[in-house]
């Protein structure tokens, strides 16, 4: 498989939330506007490089038996690191997304590429595998977050176009929920399309 | 009635799947049947009271007494996937019968961001350890609550005619959704 497959399966045909319904709760908590979907996507892909780099280039030393807490050990690190520069940078964003920083470590999407892709492919795959499906996850919860905050707060990127509230559901859990369904159902459309 | 308070906040009012969103992953995986989310109710509120009062303990005692509470997120995934297998273990040698009915939920239950999240939370409200107990307990009760009603409700949907692309996960999100409207009417109880 060259690489720029690698790269491109994770943006669409194999896009971790809206065709494998992976990592559901970052995709609805954090979506509340466009811009808290994209931090959550940028930290999510970050760690997702580095735990797929470290563990395939330790997957010859890693024992089989523990390597399911061997990598949970190598993400929760990367999760870390996350935790503390966002902190130290970004303190709004970080206040809002709050303990679902941590909570990337419980990512099925995380663990998922580490057992099923990086500690079976070179570097250099695991490393465009994980940049591909980090991005593939930020474009959803763009997407998802953009258009629960146009339609549920009359904004785009914290910028408001109309006057007063919007359909304000939308903003809360129901309309994260519901906003989900139906894009994962337009997916599944356009998909028995094809 | 701090405590009733603290239960009926984590059981309805910010129910941990329907408002908080901890814990989706299983609560759309198993709630096709009422039985098999009773076991994962189950588990699960064994298992979050059992690595809230662990992890409580640990952050208390080891992480802050060392000035070490960054690794807490490391610290606590481990204990809680140890906990885990060693619930496992003990519940196979002395209940056969709790085994089988829990047994299968179980592994799945380390990559379950509520059991995580709670341990979190306590942390962060600065509960003391019964508080964090009571908490736990509560949120693991909304968790199974929120399961079992998407369960109930899943069954009746199988006789449904579904359109083709709303089929499975869409619909279950989209119910979940109507159930989060409902949930919301409870907001305003508990300040």
């Amino acid at each position: 498989m060259n690489q720029l497959q690698n790269f491109t399966k994770g943006l669409l045909r194999e896009n971790p939330i809206l065709v494998l319904v992976l990592g559901t709760c970052p995709t609805l908590a954090t979506t509340s506007s466009s811009l808290n979907g994209l931090g959550m996507g940028i930290a999510t892909t970050f760690v997702l490089i580095g735990s797929n780099v470290v563990i395939s280039l330790l997957a010859g030393v890693i024992p089989d038996k523990v390597r399911i807490p061997a990598f949970i050990v190598v993400i929760a690190s990367f999760v870390t690191i996350v935790d503390l520069v966002m902190q130290a940078f970004v303190p709004d964003l970080y206040k809002t997304l709050g303990i679902f920083i941590p909570l990337i470590v419980v990512n099925c999407i995380v663990l998922g590429r580490a057992e099923a892709f990086a500690s079976k492919n070179s570097v250099l795959s695991s490393l465009v595998d994980g940049l591909g499906m980090g991005l593939g996850f930020t474009l959803a919860l763009g997407i998802l977050g953009a258009f629960r905050e146009i339609v549920g707060s009359g904004a785009i990127l914290g910028h408001k176009f109309i006057q007063g509230d919007g359909i304000l559901v939308f903003i809360l859990a129901p309309g994260a929920f519901m906003a989900l369904g139906y894009f994962i159902a337009l997916v599944n459309r356009i998909k028995k399309a094809k | 009635m701090e405590y009733i308070l603290i239960i009926i906040s984590a059981l309805i009012v910010n129910n941990v799947v329907l408002a908080q969103f901890l814990g989706i992953c299983p609560f759309l995986g198993v709630s096709n049947k009422v039985n098999t989310a009773l076991g994962m109710a189950g588990a699960v509120t064994f298992v979050i009271v059992l690595a809230t009062m662990v992890t409580y303990l640990i952050q208390i005692y080891i992480l802050n007494k060392l000035g070490i509470a960054f690794m807490q997120t490391i610290t606590f995934i481990l204990v809680i996937a140890a906990l885990v297998q060693m619930v496992e273990i003990i519940l196979k040698k002395i209940s056969q019968p709790l085994y089988q009915a829990l047994g299968i939920f179980l592994p799945l239950i380390t990559t379950n961001c509520a059991v995580l999240g709670v341990a979190l939370l306590v942390i962060k409200k600065n509960y003391n350890l019964l508080e964090g107990v009571v908490f736990g307990a509560a949120t693991a009760l909304g968790f199974g609550l929120a399961l079992i009603i998407l369960a109930g409700i899943r069954e009746q949907l199988e006789l449904a005619d579904v359109p083709d692309g709303m089929k499975g996960v869409p619909i279950s999100l989209v119910t979940a959704g109507i159930l989060a409207l409902a949930f919301m009417g409870f907001t305003g109880i508990v300040k």
